[in-house]
């Protein structure tokens, strides 16, 4: 895989960062971010290819942020490193065959082993055809290589390429629009982009106001509004069981 | 070796709904019962607490709540000649595990199947003629009626404390409610829920072209409701996360929060949890289960003998110990005989969208599980099939449960799936859009069935349930009418455009449709087409009663558990007033 400097990776991602169009405020914070990132799962050059893969799946425009300013790649490092990474939530007993597409993901890879032969086989990829890094290509010519990955089953180390391109689309959309407190969506951005309010818990009163512009900023899981404790209202004693049925007040 | 504990009355697989109700009915009835539960015991506090209940990727996206499929999913193929594979991700059906079953994350649609479901063949047969099923379509009657079990769902509703509107109380149509449904006899325990944005337009739309729209039957509870065994329900919030989801507000019925309160402080009831039953003992007789044997939470293999067992796990769980228990013939499609595994269907769903002007805020995020508006004429037989060729129909309604961006972020066709443009378009549709549901039926066929996977085995090295599905013919023609009718409405709904397409072939297990599987153990009145007779009971071995979704010959328009629970009223009546008195047989061979 090619080797670069720590200096070149920064200068990379500092091009991704430029390209984007942005509120001057989330502009230089992202600059920021990015710079003091620490990732747990991802080498430099893999970190690289993210960082400006999730900025074209969801690129900032003049609707808003995009996916590099919502901490995305922060989002499926955390993921990848972690139990998810590792499988937590695949039934992983072989025999390993391949099926109709219907019967869904059957390949021996755990998301994090899936990610990493991935991410190797298009460094070697894009070094064999001289085209260097990723991040470094113009964004019509990034796009283009999404979608030879998105269109066919190339082998990347034994990762069909369009299976590899579904996750990395899949997981960048969860990191826009999951709860912050997982690394991604940094400051409710994708959120707010679509005025979701997030875990906030009551619309009663608003449900029959028909149409109204709901205003308030979105809630995440930090934020713990009132601190309630909901109790069940009535706990009834032992054996204390009616026969007869009784009105709803 | 296994250990042998003292023996016990009766011992409940699974404490789910079933397990619940027939928990509670037989220590009431004086048995000393055992709940054994594969999964976590699980309360509303402190488990289900927000803020951390309202976190979409954990719950929705990584299915928190579910079977733990590490250790135990099932195969799946289309048809005999394929080879089955694992579903080695949750994603068309979400069964749960813990104390409270999958109740505990459903949405709370509360329908009654109504008469003519109960006797799909013979009302068929007799309305459009034999000729009218189409070839290896194995419909049949469930030998029950809507008259007998509506005892029981009144019981279960009122238990439930659900809220909606009565559309034939003692045979008088009330206007604003289904009028289809069969008469009940009282109104529902609570009114309907508010009606969102969305769900009004759709009404408008309906009743312009002289549909019978009507609310939702919800248990999102419309108001506090005390339930007749003494436990107090709140108010529904509309917080739109519903199912996949726990609710920390008791504002949604589940055994949580209509019964197990009670259960758990009976003296008479014990619950062991992180057990999993590997089989049912049957004696030497073949006629007689003794007891079960099952891993408990440390991993020890313990027999636990018992005189009466029910088997009140998932669905496709019920059928599956069945198997490995060699309790009932294991159905072969090729012979056709056999009845174990035997007409297992699905639901047949679709989801036209209706996209609005960015003046109209359809706000996706305030709804509840089982809010909204629907039309039940064109469920079942509710309209002439005559000049249609298929049996069944579908139910239509705007019924958004919720706006979790993951999952929602609707854009028209043709839009990419990734770049500016579509990072424009959901921003441009994400607030200005109604999707409606075609809720449709599911008739069961020779060809679709559930038996032992002869690879793939769970954790303790049983063979896992392999799962033979595809949609068939007649299901794939009623979708398309149904759709049809629903883009009707969805263009009287003022929308800039209206998109759907039917369910078409093949099943995709990679797409979330509903978590609605059923049969395996039927009910029916010939041993040798159903598992278990009218109340219930095994027709080999009569001291064990299977009770579920599994039950149903086919499935119906309406979403299962209202039904699910009115057959866990009608057996646990039947084993209290009748087996209980002269253990045996409750009917005939």
């Amino acid at each position: 895989m090619e080797k670069i400097s720590r200096r070149s990776f920064l200068q990379g991602a500092g091009v991704a960062a430029a390209a984007i169009v942005a509120p001057a405020c989330d502009r230089g914070t992202q600059q920021l971010a990015t710079q003091r990132t620490r990732y747990a799962f991802f080498t430099a050059d893999e970190a690289a290819f993210i960082e400006a893969a999730v900025e074209r799946l969801i690129p900032a425009d003049e609707t808003g942020p995009g996916a590099l300013d919502a901490d995305v790649p922060v989002f499926i490092d955390r993921q990848l490193a972690g139990a998810w990474g590792a499988g937590a939530d695949l039934y992983r007993s072989g025999p390993w065959r391949s099926g109709k597409p219907e019967q869904g993901y059957q390949l021996p890879f755990t998301p994090a082993e899936l990610f990493r032969n991935a991410l190797r086989a298009i460094g070697e990829d894009l070094r064999k055809a001289e085209r260097g890094s990723f991040a470094k290509l113009k964004a019509e010519d990034q796009d283009a290589y999404l979608r030879t990955l998105e269109s066919k089953s190339r082998d990347l180390g034994g990762v069909p390429s369009n299976v590899f391109f579904e996750s990395l689309l899949e997981i960048t959309i969860e990191g826009f629009f999951s709860d912050p407190v997982y690394g991604g969506n940094k400051n409710m951005i994708g959120w707010k982009l679509i005025g979701f309010p997030g875990a906030y818990a009551n619309f009663y009163e608003f449900v029959d106001q028909h149409g109204i512009a709901f205003k308030r900023p979105p809630m995440s899981l930090s934020q713990d509004a009132s601190g309630t404790v909901h109790l069940h209202p009535v706990t009834a004693p032992r054996g204390a069981a009616k026969e007869t049925d009784a009105k709803s007040k | 070796m296994a250990t042998t504990r003292a023996e016990v009355d009766a011992i409940l697989i699974g404490v789910g709904l079933v397990g619940a109700i027939l928990g509670r009915e037989l220590t009431r009835a004086g048995l000393r019962v055992v709940g054994l539960e594969r999964g976590a015991p699980r309360h509303t506090v402190p488990d289900f607490q927000g803020p951390q209940m309202h976190d979409e990727l954990r719950y929705a996206t990584r299915k928190a709540l579910m079977q733990d499929n590490t250790r135990e999913t099932y195969t799946f193929r289309h048809t005999i000649k394929d080879t089955a594979l694992p579903i080695r991700r949750w994603a068309s059906f979400l069964p749960g595990t813990g104390l409270g079953g999958s109740m505990v994350h459903w949405n709370g649609q509360t329908f009654r199947f109504q008469d003519h479901d109960f006797q799909q063949y013979s009302h068929t047969v007799a309305r459009y003629g034999k000729k009218f099923i189409q070839p290896d379509v194995t419909i049949q009657d469930w030998g029950v009626t809507a008259a007998e079990l509506e005892p029981h769902f009144d019981r279960f509703e009122y238990l439930l404390g659900t809220s909606g509107k009565a559309g034939n109380i003692k045979g008088k149509k009330i206007p604003g409610g289904n009028i289809f449904e069969d008469p009940r006899s009282r109104e529902y325990p609570t009114p309907p829920q508010k009606e969102p944005y969305g769900s009004a337009i759709f009404r408008k739309a309906a009743e312009g072209l002289g549909y019978h729209a009507y609310p939702q039957p919800s248990c999102n509870l419309s108001q506090p409701y005390t339930n007749p065994e003494g436990l107090t329900l709140n108010t529904c919030t509309f917080c739109g996360y519903c199912e996949r989801f726990a609710c920390e507000h008791f504002a949604k019925s589940t055994p949580q929060t209509v019964l197990l309160p009670l259960l758990l402080n009976d003296s008479k009831f014990e619950l062991r949890t992180g057990c999993q039953v590997l089989h049912i003992n049957v004696d030497n007789s073949g006629k007689t289960a003794t007891g079960v044997t099952y891993v408990d939470a440390s991993g020890k293999e313990i027999e636990l003998r018992a005189s009466l067992i029910i088997v009140g796990a998932y669905a496709t769980n019920n059928a599956r110990l069945l198997l490995l228990s060699k309790i009932g013939a294991p159905y072969d499609p090729e012979t056709n005989k056999g009845v174990v595994g035997r007409n297992y269907a699905y639901q047949t769903m679709s989801y036209p969208q209706v996209f609005y002007d960015e003046s109209i805020n359809i706000n996706p995020f305030m709804r509840s599980g089982a809010n909204g508006t629907m039309i039940a004429d064109f469920a079942g037989d509710n309209f002439d099939h005559g000049s249609l060729g298929f049996i069944g129909g579908a139910y239509i309604g705007e019924i958004m449960t919720n706006g979790r961006p993951i999952g929602f972020h609707p854009t028209p066709p043709g839009t990419p799936s990734w770049g500016v443009k579509w990072k424009q378009a959901v921003v441009r549709h994400y607030n200005h859009t109604s999707t409606i549901n075609v809720h449709g039926s599911s008739v069961a066929t020779r060809w679709n069935y559930l038996d032992l996977d002869p690879t793939y085995k769970d954790a303790w090295g049983l063979p896992l349930l392999r799962m033979t599905f595809d949609f068939p013919e007649n299901d794939i023609r009623m979708s398309a009418y149904c759709t049809q009718k629903t883009i009707e409405i969805g263009k009287q709904m003022g929308g800039k455009l209206v998109t759907g397409s039917p369910r078409k072939r093949p099943y995709d297990i990679t797409e979330y449709q509903t978590t609605h599987n059923t049969g395996g153990t039927i009910m029916g009145a010939d041993p040798s087409t159903s598992v278990v007779n009218r109340y219930l009971q095994s027709w080999d071995v009569p001291n064990v009663f299977v009770i579920g979704a599994s039950n149903f010959p086919q499935n119906a328009s309406y979403n299962p558990t209202d039904t699910v629970g009115a057959l866990a009223y009608w057996s646990a009546d039947a084993i209290v007033t009748k087996y209980l008195k002269s253990p045996g047989p409750l009917m005939n061979k």
